[in-house]
């Protein structure tokens, strides 16, 4: 449904995408991950036909984005980061704006249909400009749902919703997902992982990694970092040895006299943390707090960097001919075919 | 031409649900009725003192040209300046929309509300007819409104132009002003004989307005020279639309 190919994209000489290439099937919610200004808008943009890749392809329900953009542009729907709306119109007229200027057969019949969708009906009289946040964000979907599009495309769909309303929001487009391809871009971690088939990390404008949310999941897990504050006979550095000595622990940090940080190994395969409890107490110490530090979506990110520096190396150094082929086909750890 | 004529209706509302198409429709019949007033009454006063010939259209048609300058750029300012700044832009070029049909609809729109507007001034021929013995000349109505006509969709093809150019509405409103004014007035920038006076009394979109519509004469080269201008406006618009896609 969506096959991107080497995208690229310069404004100016500033490089926004760097040789994108990802694939979303049909009937499948794709999810690209990652901070605000690592190249989302721009990958979406350049799908929606707003406006052309410098280079590389892409195509869209089989129509390609720049030399067939119109047919692309018909079988699209798109919701972009801010929601820009006609103020001065009421959510009834502007549906059927919108759907006049796409075709949209049994038009009134389609925007009450829609509207009972994103729950909006009773408010088809009022003016855009009085809507909530929230409210605007379902006109918003309604716009972009109500053409039937094949591929469906959200730029931060839920961004600036109390989470109540995100709530909705989500919901309403697991449900649209049932039926049409999804690309949606957020910057919440659990909320990819909530929503998506696949989530797509991007970073300065390019694909860090490609995963399933579970694999994904999995990746954090792996990666637990444990806060102990103990107090004792001695202080906590003596007590950081003897825990980096044990099984499963990568790393210890004394951050002061008090208090440890403890890395856990990725495949430790079980829970470490009655482990250290009990060699914190068999070491003499007194163990006042134990909490596990969950890895905020920037430690993700510096992370997959560094992975992806490595990986650039080895790759250099084991395999210097390495192909841009199919990266979507290896869910597993480094879909970035960038060497 | 499907799509044209949607977004050029929807812009055509848009100035009767909004102050500034009620505000431009107002000031200009009212400076209109204030000038007119005004000359009926010296004309009144020359017809009896010194046996005048009462007034023809030309006390009206006159001053609507100049009031056109000043407030097409008022219905043009906001056309695709607004678009860009709230953003709207995005999802009318993400619509199955071409930037033609897209510029070509807005200037429609603009368009049929000066042809409103023009309309509604009727009532001063109108009220000259009557008020006049043994009534007026419809020649120099014909011809001059049909100028009024054409000069408009010029100046509103270029301030479409205008209007793609900026985010902000103020920006386009002094510029395309600005244009106007330097338009209008730049057949007094040649010297008289010299070789450029020619070329520049051309450009000069008054000149042919004055030399000949207004005078009851409908010149083609002044139709020509009118929708070349209207045709150039609204190339320029779409490509400056185009060209933002490239940018971004």
């Amino acid at each position: 449904m969506i096959k991107a190919r080497g995208l690229t994209k310069y404004y100016g000489r500033r490089l926004a995408i760097d040789h994108l290439t990802f694939e979303a099937h049909k009937g499948e919610i794709v999810g690209f991950l990652g901070p605000n200004g690592a190249g989302k808008t721009t990958t979406m943009r350049i799908l929606t036909g707003y406006m052309p890749p410098s280079d590389g392809d892409a195509w869209v329900a089989g129509y390609h984005v720049v030399d067939e953009s119109l047919e692309v542009r018909r079988r699209v729907g798109y919701l972009p980061e801010n929601v820009a709306l006609y103020d001065d119109m009421t959510v009834w007229d502007y549906l059927r704006f919108m759907g006049q200027l796409r075709q949209v057969p049994d038009l009134d019949e389609r925007i009450a249909e829609v509207l009972e969708r994103v729950n909006l009906l009773e408010r088809s009289e009022s003016f855009i400009g009085s809507l909530s946040r929230g409210m605007r964000q379902r006109v918003g979907l309604a716009q972009a749902i109500l053409h039937r599009p094949e591929v469906l495309i959200l730029d931060e769909p839920t961004m600036g919703l109390d989470p109540a309303q995100r709530v909705e929001v989500r919901d309403l487009i697991r449900e649209i997902g049932q039926e049409h391809t999804v690309m949606l871009s957020t910057h919440i971690l659990s909320e990819a992982q909530e929503l998506c088939d696949r989530v797509l990390i991007i970073n300065e404008g390019r694909i860090l990694a490609e995963d399933t949310p579970e694999e994904l999941e999995l990746r954090l897990r792996g990666a637990q970092r444990v806060r102990l504050q103990v107090s004792g006979p001695a202080s906590a550095a003596e007590l950081q040895t003897r825990l980096a000595a044990l099984p499963g622990v990568l790393q210890v940090h004394a951050a002061d006299a008090q208090h440890l940080e403890v890395e856990l190994a990725p495949d430790a395969g079980r829970d470490l943390r009655p482990v250290l409890a009990r060699a914190v107490l068999d070491a003499g110490y007194d163990l006042h707090e134990m909490c596990t530090v969950s890895l905020s979506l920037e430690d993700i990110f510096l992370q997959l960097i560094r992975e992806e520096g490595a990986s650039d190396q080895e790759a250099a150094a084991a395999e210097p001919s390495a192909t841009t082929e199919a990266a979507s086909s290896h869910p597993a750890s480094e879909a970035d075919e960038e060497a | 031409m499907r799509t044209v004529w949607i977004i050029a209706r929807r812009e055509f509302r848009r100035y009767f649900t909004s102050p500034v198409g009620y505000l431009v429709l107002f000031l200009y019949l009212f400076i209109l009725g204030l000038i007119v007033n005004n000359s009926l009454q010296q004309a009144y006063a020359f017809s009896v003192f010194q046996g005048a010939p009462p007034p023809g259209a030309d006390i009206v048609i006159g001053p609507m040209l100049t009031l056109l300058v000043f407030s097409i750029p008022a219905l043009t300012m906001r056309l695709l300046a607004e678009e860009q700044a709230s953003g709207t832009l995005e999802l009318l070029l993400t619509a199955p929309v071409r930037d033609w049909e897209l510029v070509v609809g807005k200037w429609l729109g603009a368009f049929l509300f000066v042809v409103v507007l023009l309309a509604l001034t009727l009532i001063y021929p109108l009220a000259l007819h009557l008020l006049t013995e043994p009534g007026l000349d419809w020649g120099p109505v014909i011809s001059g409104y049909l100028g009024l006509l054409l000069v408009s969709a010029a100046l509103l093809a270029l301030g479409v132009a205008v209007s793609a150019l900026f985010r902000s509405q103020v920006a386009a409103f002094v510029v395309t002003l600005a244009l106007f004014l330097f338009l209008w007035m730049i057949s007094s920038l040649a010297s008289a004989g010299s070789p450029s006076e020619g070329v520049l009394r051309y450009l000069d979109f008054g000149h042919h307005f004055y030399t000949s519509f207004f005078r009851g004469v409908i010149d083609l080269q002044g139709v020509v020279y009118y929708l070349s201008v209207t045709a150039f406006g609204l190339f320029v618009g779409t490509v400056i639309i185009e060209s933002r896609r490239w940018r971004g």
